[in-house]
């Protein structure tokens, strides 16, 4: 959602990985909040907002910079007593590189 | 990400509320009637800048009111009862607002995500600080062009220098930075030039907001209006240059309509999003809805801004698909532009119930052509006549 309804992102075709030995950090410049009205975690930016799903918020809520990719996926699994997650986190993840909402610098 | 997490979670999901401004019950909804996400909060119509392409009413000058700052704390808080949570501050130019500080604090301890739309005119560095202490999200700093002697003309204002000082202070203290530059005939061959500019004051994102033609624009459209060869040379700039800062710029493109073959969906449906507040109070479902006559725009000095986005005539005028006339009517992609702009349908056929003439099932399409057709003749013409500049001397004269 933007401001203006007739904005479109122009998307790099660049695909962005994620480093498996760095820590993985929520974007300073984003802000992950939960919405009361909308009953939903989002995340906030210049003029824009997505909203999350409780598993995409689940993940983005262990990027606090102390954790890697394994230690998050492993995290979510003990949380959720379930196994077999490393696929989808990492995927997820990936798409949160692409839009700027993790780094790991 | 479906089918991720195979269990419930064992931990509240809940993070709270973070202050006791954001607590209290949501308010009720008419059946049908989504809540507003994003506030348009224009501070102001009084501006330094003269952009002949303004998105304020042309007839700006004749509204002199402005709220106070009680009066905006309460439409703020009213609205983010109801669910609003992108702020814009915006105007005219915000800053010349002396309680922007206050209202942003305000915003901040009500949980918006605020946006500061500014032409950066006497930003200073402290202010700069003081804004971010109060809790300020985001700076939009406007340029209007890549050179000095461009930029200074289309602003009627010197402030090409200061504003890139600007958008550097913004960057050093932290705020994401984003660039807007709106895109017209007079700076569009400095495609290149701009997405330089944007990659060397670092900006985070980049707004290429091609014109829209409404209000002061729509009055100086044969001066603004580029032909199709020179949107179509300036986006492939565009798209090539976004490969080169993939991960460090987000580009945003403001669509030329007059070049698509149907319209926008305007603001996302008329009354499912988007709430303005013009400086004087008066509630609009677009910024640009002041010139469509005979909605009687309520005020929020009159009433609450749930009684507004939910009863008012203005918000539920275009709601839904009740209104319209063929060919939107039976048209398949109704539900998709709603039938476009409803400004756009004003101003070019003079019937704001009319599909958007941009689309090209539009009996009207042809309007769009004969704009075009104006504005090139006008580029070739010996005697061009000149930019109306945005002031409360011309607005007088044309309104």
């Amino acid at each position: 959602m933007a401001v203006n309804p007739l904005m479109k992102p122009l998307k790099p075709d660049t695909k962005m990985t994620i480093n498996p030995e760095l820590p993985i950090t929520f974007s300073r410049t984003h802000r992950l909040q939960w919405e009361e009205a909308q009953q939903k975690h989002v995340i906030l930016y210049p003029e824009g907002m997505v909203e999350l799903n409780q598993s995409s918020a689940e993940i983005l809520k262990l990027c606090d910079g102390s954790r890697n990719l394994a230690q998050i996926v492993s995290e979510l699994e003990q949380k959720f007593a379930t196994v077999g997650l490393t696929n989808d986190v990492t995927a997820f993840l990936e798409v949160a590189t692409q839009n700027g909402w993790i780094n790991q610098n | 990400m479906a089918g991720l997490i195979k269990t419930n979670p064992t931990t509240p999901l809940r993070a709270g509320p973070t202050t006791s401004l954001r607590a209290g019950p949501t308010t009720s909804l008419r059946a049908g009637i989504t809540p507003p996400r994003w506030l348009l909060a224009e501070l102001t119509y009084a501006c330094p800048l003269q952009c002949p392409y303004c998105a304020n009413p042309i007839d700006y000058a004749n509204y002199q009111a402005e709220l106070s700052t009680e009066d905006w704390k309460r439409v703020l808080t009213q609205a983010r009862k109801m669910g609003a949570v992108q702020l814009g501050f915006s105007g005219g130019e915000p800053l010349t607002r002396k309680d922007l500080t206050e209202l942003v604090k305000h915003a901040r301890d009500l949980g918006y995500y605020s946006n500061l739309i500014t032409s950066g005119y006497g930003l200073t560095e402290e202010r700069i600080i003081q804004l971010k202490e109060a809790g300020l999200d985001h700076i939009q700093v406007s340029i209007q062009a890549s050179s000095q002697e461009l930029n200074d003309h289309i602003a009627g204002t010197a402030s090409f220098e200061h504003k890139k000082e600007v958008a550097r202070l913004v960057k050093k203290h932290g705020y994401p930075m984003v660039l807007c530059v709106v895109i017209h005939r007079e700076n569009i061959h400095q495609m290149a030039e701009i997405l330089a500019m944007a990659e060397e004051l670092g900006a985070d994102y980049l707004e290429l907001a091609n014109t829209q033609y409404y209000g002061w624009a729509h009055a100086n459209r044969d001066l603004l209006l580029p032909t199709k060869e020179q949107f179509e040379q300036a986006e492939a700039i565009a798209q090539a240059f976004k490969e080169t800062v993939a991960g460090k710029m987000k580009i945003y493109y403001v669509v030329p309509d007059f070049y698509e073959d149907r319209p926008k969906a305007c603001m996302n449906g008329w009354g499912t999003t988007f709430l303005t507040i013009a400086p004087d109070g008066v509630a609009l479902p677009c910024h640009s809805a002041r010139e469509l006559p005979g909605l009687d725009c309520p005020n929020v000095n009159d009433y609450s801004v749930e009684e507004i986005w939910n009863e008012s005539k203005a918000f539920n005028f275009f709601r839904g698909v009740e209104w319209m006339k063929e060919p939107c009517r039976s048209c398949d992609e109704k539900e998709k532009d709603f039938g476009g702009c409803h400004c756009q349908a004003y101003l070019l056929t003079g019937d704001m119930y009319n599909a958007d003439p941009v689309c090209s099932k539009s009996p009207d399409h042809g309007v769009i052509a004969q704009a075009i057709d104006a504005a090139a003749a006008s580029a070739l013409s010996a005697n061009e006549k000149p930019l109306i500049f945005r002031n409360s001397k011309n607005s007088r004269l044309l309104s």
